[in-house]
């Protein structure tokens, strides 16, 4: 129950401003609570970088997204016969309406650029880490709701490539051993891709998915208000035995308005250059944000030459496809090795061991008669589960990248190029050496996040300073 | 840094297309150029007169050609052939299931088919000016008419007359041990009424116009696009300032 509040009486010779403030905050103390506790009050780190600015973007993208999408409901079709037609009539007939579309397609690929910095900011300076491993996966569930979004949404448009791409997609599910056929059928709602597809997915598209989104936007921010944001040194600036000014604010931070929030403007502006520059000039970005096939109507009679997803997709993409019957060896070998590790050598007691080495069993067992379709689309799904749990496999001593061994940078360099590679790799059809690359590349994935509780032990980590570095602008 | 900036600009796009060219024939460059009226009043009469007849363009309006510099009473008097109201869109004369059994596949919409070809080793209007330029004759197949761009299309040459009949010679070449086509040159069989080089304007301006028509308002979206940037410029400069003046407090 909320606490009996004083009505604060005003002087009769305040302003008009000043006593219609009043008038709220008597009436409505919890915005003026929520404004002191999440702006005015909100003290973060002074020393925030470059990097700081990608989760306010999001958040505007969010926003772009939000708003170009209810316009384009309003003359959009979700009608198989009419959809096509339908975002051409939006792109020559409604006014304005090729910039709200643009600005929509534009922003979904930017939406995923930023989140990608986002993410990669926190595995930079170490985010995830206690006490903040609820932000993170709030975060993650984000990122995977924004990947139904972004999926659901891409066949709306109902070209060759909306079509078909929704078609191999759901098509995976079917490799589920038993349930899987049914439960494609139950996704699409047919037996191919088709009207009633296109409406579900509609739906989702505009209402399920975003709902969800929004609640997981409120309760990222809540949780990382909460606990205080993270900053480019990995260390706190609250709590005890830090330095705070004379009215107990952190010496380290400063208000988040209006500090950040100009800042926040400032980086609003380059990015929405960046931004108009695409929509108002490239809008296809090449190909890469608008594909060509996508100006042919779907046809389910005509299966494209190629089909690739949209390039946010294509690390994933390129390790589902990655997993073939070859690669399923060397990953029983990688079962194989983890359970005899387990069993032999992990310091644990014999009743777990035991589990690992019936786990490992029954994990290889499976692996050997299950198709290796199913494991790609396993492999796809795990690259993004494992994300979840990086607050518990990173056991590194110093949270940022900046007192970590300087080999840990080179580390993650690679990761970075083996993200991109794999990504390259999803955009085209597959060829032989691009398997080859593919493989490994999925396979350095996978032991970059499983092998990272050994990993982030080793070598010295460098002195972790008491105070945030900041220098003067 | 460089390196994840170098990756971030693969992943923006700016390094060059993805489906890069598959091994076909290597296309021309379109002379493309969007501002020019003329060019696309005639490429829209051109279209009128040969493509209209089988194939639509269903989401594009014949008053929109009024962008294009036209009046409404131009576009009454000249273009309308298939309807008679100004407003609807350009549908093809021919019954579409005739199309079907004459050509054994409807003729595809011409709306955005400009934007639906890119990315085969040029853009799209690349790949549309060297198709109609590339017909040849050819006497095993039904229509008479085979292309170097799209092998076996089932679209005989339309602008035969303007072109005259050419024949393709082709040369036996032994590649990775097979033994392959390739193309030669030109052998006219009979002249067209245009020469190779008025030819070649005539197609130039086609395809000038089935660029335009699959997008309209990309002159309207550029001159506004030029005029946000430079909105933003001025509002960069000043969102650095104030950042600036604040920041300057903090020690």
């Amino acid at each position: 129950m909320a606490a009996y509040r004083e009505f604060k009486q005003i002087s009769p010779n305040a302003s008009a401003t000043a006593k219609l403030t009043n008038w709220f905050e008597n009436r409505f103390p919890t915005a003026f609570d929520a404004y002191r506790v999440h702006m005015s009050e909100y003290y973060a780190p002074k020393n925030f970088n470059f990097w700081y600015i990608f989760g306010s973007l999001a958040l505007l993208v969010l926003v772009i997204q939000i708003v170009t999408g209810i316009f384009l409901v309003m003359h959009y079709k979700p009608d198989a016969a009419k959809a096509f037609e339908s975002v051409e009539y939006i792109m020559r007939d409604v006014p304005w309406g090729w910039l709200i579309r643009y600005m929509h397609s534009t922003g979904a690929s930017a939406f995923f650029v930023v989140v990608y910095l986002h993410m990669f900011r926190g595995l930079l300076y170490g985010s995830y880490r206690k006490p903040r491993e609820l932000v993170w996966l709030f975060g993650c569930a984000i990122f995977l709701a924004l990947m139904a979004e972004a999926f659901m949404g891409y066949l709306l448009p109902w070209g060759q490539m909306s079509y078909w791409g929704a078609q191999v997609i759901v098509n995976l599910f079917s490799a589920i051993p038993f349930i899987g056929p049914d439960l494609s059928i139950f996704i699409r709602g047919d037996y191919v891709v088709s009207d009633a597809t296109l409406n579900r997915f509609f739906s989702f598209h505009v209402i399920a998915v975003p709902l969800v989104l929004l609640g997981l936007v409120v309760a990222h921010l809540l949780a990382l208000h909460d606990v205080g944001s993270n900053n480019p040194d990995g260390i706190e600036i609250k709590g005890p035995g830090k330095p705070v000014d004379e009215k107990g604010h952190p010496l380290d931070g400063v208000p988040f308005h209006p500090y950040y929030t100009v800042h926040d403007i400032f980086g609003v502006s380059i990015f929405l250059f960046v931004f108009s520059a695409i929509v108002f000039l490239a809008p296809e970005m090449g190909g890469y944000f608008l594909e060509a096939n996508n100006f042919i109507p779907a046809d389910s009679l005509k299966t494209p030459m190629h089909i690739a997803p949209v390039w946010y997709f294509t690390p994933f993409y390129s390790m589902l496809r990655a997993v073939t019957s070859e690669m399923m060896y060397a990953l029983i070998a990688c079962v194989v090795l983890g359970t005899g590790y387990g069993v032999f050598k992990a310091k644990v007691a014999g009743l777990v061991k035991g589990v690992i080495l019936v786990a490992g069993i029954v994990v290889v067992a499976l692996m050997l008669s299950i198709d290796a379709k199913f494991w790609g689309v396993v492999a796809m799904g795990g690259a993004v589960i494992i994300l979840f749990f990086l607050p518990w496999l990173d056991c590194s001593p110093a949270r940022s990248i900046r007192y970590r061994p300087s080999w840990h940078k080179w580390l993650y360099a690679v990761f970075v190029v083996v993200f991109f590679v794999l990504g390259y790799l999803g955009m085209l059809a597959p060829f032989p050496l691009g398997e080859r690359v593919s493989q490994v590349g999925t396979l350095f994935y996978f032991g970059f996040f499983l092998l990272m509780p050994w990993w982030s032990r080793l070598g010295e980590p460098k002195p972790v300073p008491d105070r945030v570095k900041f220098v003067a602008h | 840094m460089k390196k994840i900036l170098l990756a971030l600009m693969m992943g923006l796009g700016l390094v060059a297309g993805v489906q890069a060219a598959g091994g076909g024939f290597p296309l021309d460059k379109a002379p493309v150029n969007v501002t020019d009226n003329v060019s696309l009043q005639r490429g829209a009469r051109t279209f009128v007169n040969y493509c209209l007849s089988c194939h639509s363009a269903a989401y594009m309006r014949y008053n929109r050609l009024t962008d294009i510099g036209l009046t409404e009473q131009q576009i009454k008097d000249n273009l309308l052939i298939t309807t008679d109201k100004v407003g609807e869109t350009m549908k093809a004369a021919i019954n579409p299931k005739e199309a079907a059994n004459w050509f054994g596949a409807v003729p595809p919409d011409l709306t955005v088919i400009a934007r639906s070809r890119a990315g085969n080793g040029g853009s799209g209007a690349d790949y549309l000016y060297t198709f109609l330029r590339t017909f040849y004759v050819d006497d095993t197949k039904a229509t008479g008419w085979n292309n170097l761009v799209f092998p076996s299309v089932a679209m005989p040459h339309v602008l035969w007359q303007l072109q005259g009949e050419r024949k393709a010679l082709f040369e036996e070449v032994e590649s990775h041990g097979e033994k392959v086509h390739q193309f030669k040159g030109w052998e006219q069989i009979s002249p067209g009424t245009q020469s190779a080089v008025e030819f070649d304007r005539t197609v130039g301006d086609l395809v000038n116009y089935l660029q335009w028509m699959g997008e309209p308002a990309q002159k309207t979206r550029v001159r506004v696009g030029i005029w946000v940037l430079m909105f933003i410029s001025i509002f960069i400069l000043i969102a650095w300032r104030l950042n600036a003046s604040y920041w300057k407090d903090v020690k």
